[in-house]
């Protein structure tokens, strides 16, 4: 226990800025005033895996690391859409989860984001359109923002979903500090 | 017949070290595999290529001696009740690589198990996607039924989870049969990251299709790459400058090492210490900064290409990349300690998710799993290509086969990579980092064998007319190991299961193609 407190203590806090949100990522219009304030400063994100090769995921993973800690905005992630604000969807949407695809996004109660990440997301990258893959995200459910990449970076995918949500008033405070 | 005079049959096969093929009758294909399963060979891959230029099944095996390719032809226009026979009573894993090749390519194997694999429903029954480019593709997939194997009994239920799971990771089904807390059966179902990646391959050139093979398994970009341009090659008749083969060890052994700073945070988290994810994805993240710094990207998709790699180390990145192993290494070490002492971590590390030494040899599960099951698999040791021939990496293996052994195996392969770091950052040779690569005769086939994080990556390469690629299949180590964990999780407590999944921590993508 001893050394597990030492660690901590002379770790110390890393965590960095987080960055400024990247209105370019966005896709559809902004929400408006009424729905951000109905979705608070706790954002919850329901992450989907639509057919990724997994590298988007290795960042997505990333983003709650220390040094971005994305919790720290008050941003996390949780096990249910039905608790969700945001779908945070990896591509390409393989003809197999396009349905489940679907399904998770009806279960988000409404008013709700989604971002697609990763080129496969935003495209259907490498993998394209085939009889066993949809494509981009938006070719199954409406895409909010979207942000390039293969993998995007944690920074990317943080400017991305702060772009989504960019019109709440305390993210505009957290991301501009 | 032993399992030499089928080696001295074969001929070598271009691309990966110690590779040899051999063309057998239908007759001959399950002789020969029982001779490979009697000198203690394992199965690598099972596929199917079938093309206007002829169809086989193709069986490849590590052997002692090296890696043996056997090739089966099978008549074109496939006649009524046509099937090879089965190794699956031989090699279990053989089982679902078999249903595999039937759902793309029709080609039926003489398995009791006939239940589609890969295809859900996104294409029909009789449809076979590799064979036929006539598919369907407008209508959206329906919700197909699939005949989960019934556990009965008083008190028996049944947990069904997925595709969609509840952390960020990939889609995938899981359906438990479970009295009380206690797991009587886990049957996966996997395929829903089926995104046609093998007929794919076949839309791209030659010179393209390490790109593909990158994304194959993202965590696993290396070893793949590295394994389909070690196979292209190969049948190209390229030599890969020194320095190029030195570099992609350094990429491989970076994937390593970023692989099991990850996992080990996340078992850490699994187990309910935080402090291990906060820790560990501090220094994860710490690395790939410096590989960003040094190669121009975080995970290295696109470092390993045809002839050498796209990015050369210069020496000033080489003080960076060696300081921040080091430093790695030491804080892993101290934080080895504290998992060490930590009696919440022990409490469920040890006896969870046990696969028994020869449970492990008799499923042929392959790669980390396996070394931590007692199983000595290692291909850069076993059959080493340039440069491990001059570094010969230690080989970690351990018996106990339960999550403590998993974590141990990555604990002690970190240290292992780092040190291999150090030693190629020390005696990189100079020189070029890229040479040409001729366009191959078609037909020409090549393998490539890599190991990865997880275990052995293989391709197998057959090349087209003008530079296109005729067939490529990439095989993910997931594939054994996937059955592996069903047994592995029998008789533990549902909630244990994502702790134990995580000691194993497969790959859907590369499995489910």
């Amino acid at each position: 226990m001893l050394k597990t407190l030492r660690k901590i203590g002379s770790i110390g806090i890393v965590t960095e800025p987080a960055p400024v949100a990247d209105e370019l990522l966005r896709v559809r219009a902004a929400l408006d005033e009424r729905v951000c304030a109905l979705l608070g400063r706790a954002l919850c994100i329901r992450h989907v895996d639509a057919g990724s090769c997994n590298g988007c995921e290795l960042e997505i993973h990333a983003t709650n690391n220390p040094l971005y800690n994305l919790e720290g905005l008050g941003i996390r992630f949780v096990a249910s859409p039905r608790h969700a604000d945001l779908l945070l969807v990896t591509g390409p949407v393989s003809r197999h989860m396009e349905i489940a695809l679907k399904r998770t996004y009806d279960a988000t109660p409404d008013p709700k984001l989604v971002v697609a990440v990763g080129e496969c997301g935003c495209t259907g990258g490498i993998f394209g359109e085939s009889y066993a893959s949809r494509g981009a995200v938006a070719n199954v459910i409406p895409v909010d923002v979207a942000i390039p990449g293969c993998p995007p970076s944690p920074t990317r995918i943080l400017a991305g979903i702060l772009a989504a949500v960019s019109r709440l008033p305390a993210f505009v405070r957290t991301s501009a500090t | 017949m032993p399992l030499r005079r089928w080696w001295e049959r074969s001929s070598p096969v271009p691309g990966a070290p110690q590779a040899r093929g051999l063309g057998v009758t239908v007759e001959e294909w399950l002789p020969a595999a029982q001779d490979v399963a009697a000198a203690g060979g394992r199965l690598l891959a099972l596929w199917v290529s079938a093309n206007p230029h002829g169809a086989a099944a193709y069986a490849a095996f590590m052997a002692p001696a090296g890696v043996l390719v056997l090739r089966l032809s099978v008549p074109a226009n496939l006649p009524e009740g046509f099937a090879y026979p089965s190794l699956a009573t031989l090699f279990p894993a053989a089982g679902r690589m078999e249903r595999a090749a039937f759902d793309l390519f029709g080609v039926q194997s003489s398995g009791e198990d006939r239940r589609p694999w890969l295809r859900h429903a996104a294409w029909p029954p009789g449809s076979f996607p590799m064979r036929s480019s006539s598919i369907a593709d407008e209508a959206p997939a329906g919700i197909d039924t699939y005949e989960f194997v019934r556990v009965q009994g008083e008190g028996v239920h049944e947990v069904p989870v997925g595709p969609v799971h509840a952390g960020t990771i990939e889609p995938g089904h899981f359906r438990f049969s479970v009295v009380g807390e206690k797991v009587l059966r886990l049957e996966e179902r996997l395929g829903y990251v089926h995104k046609g990646i093998e007929l794919r391959f076949t839309e791209l050139a030659l010179l393209e299709g390490h790109r593909l093979a990158a994304r194959v398994s993202g965590d696993s970009a290396v070893a793949f790459s590295w394994a389909y341009c070690q196979a292209l090659e190969g049948l190209s008749g390229c030599s890969v400058p020194p320095r190029a083969a030195w570099l992609r060890a350094l990429f491989l052994e970076l994937e390593r090492v970023a692989n099991h700073l990850g996992d080990l945070g996340a078992l850490g988290n699994d187990a309910g210490f935080a402090f291990g994810l906060a820790q560990f994805s501090r220094l994860k993240e710490q690395l790939l900064r410096v590989v960003a710094e040094a190669f121009g990207q975080r995970y290295l998709l696109d470092a390993v290409v045809p002839g050498g790699t796209s990015v050369d180390l210069t020496p000033g990145h080489v003080q960076a990349l060696a300081g921040r192993i080091g430093q790695i290494g030491c804080e892993v070490q101290e934080l080895r300690r504290i998992y060490d002492e930590h009696a919440g971590l022990r409490d469920r590390f040890f006896e969870a998710g046990r696969l028994a030494p020869d449970l492990a040899a008799r499923l042929g599960v392959v790669g980390l799993a396996a070394r931590a099951s007692g199983q000595a698999l290692d291909a850069r040791v076993d059959w080493p290509c340039a440069p491990y021939d001059e570094m010969i990496p230690k080989k970690i293996v351990r018996q106990a086969g339960d999550v403590a052994a998993r974590v141990t195996v990555r604990f002690d392969e970190l240290e292992e990579s780092s040190r291999l770091i150090q030693r190629i950052l020390e005696h990189i040779p100079a020189g070029r980092h890229l040479a040409s690569v001729a366009t191959p005769p078609a037909g020409a086939c090549g393998v490539g064998l890599i190991e990865g994080w997880r275990g052995p990556v293989w391709i197998w390469l057959e090349a087209g007319a003008d530079g296109a690629i005729r067939r490529c299949h990439p095989h993910d180590p997931s594939w054994q190991n996937w059955p592996a964990l069903e047994h592995a999780i029998l008789d533990n407590i549902v909630p244990d299961f994502p702790l134990i999944n995580k000691s194993f921590n497969l790959s859907y993508s590369g499995h489910d193609l």
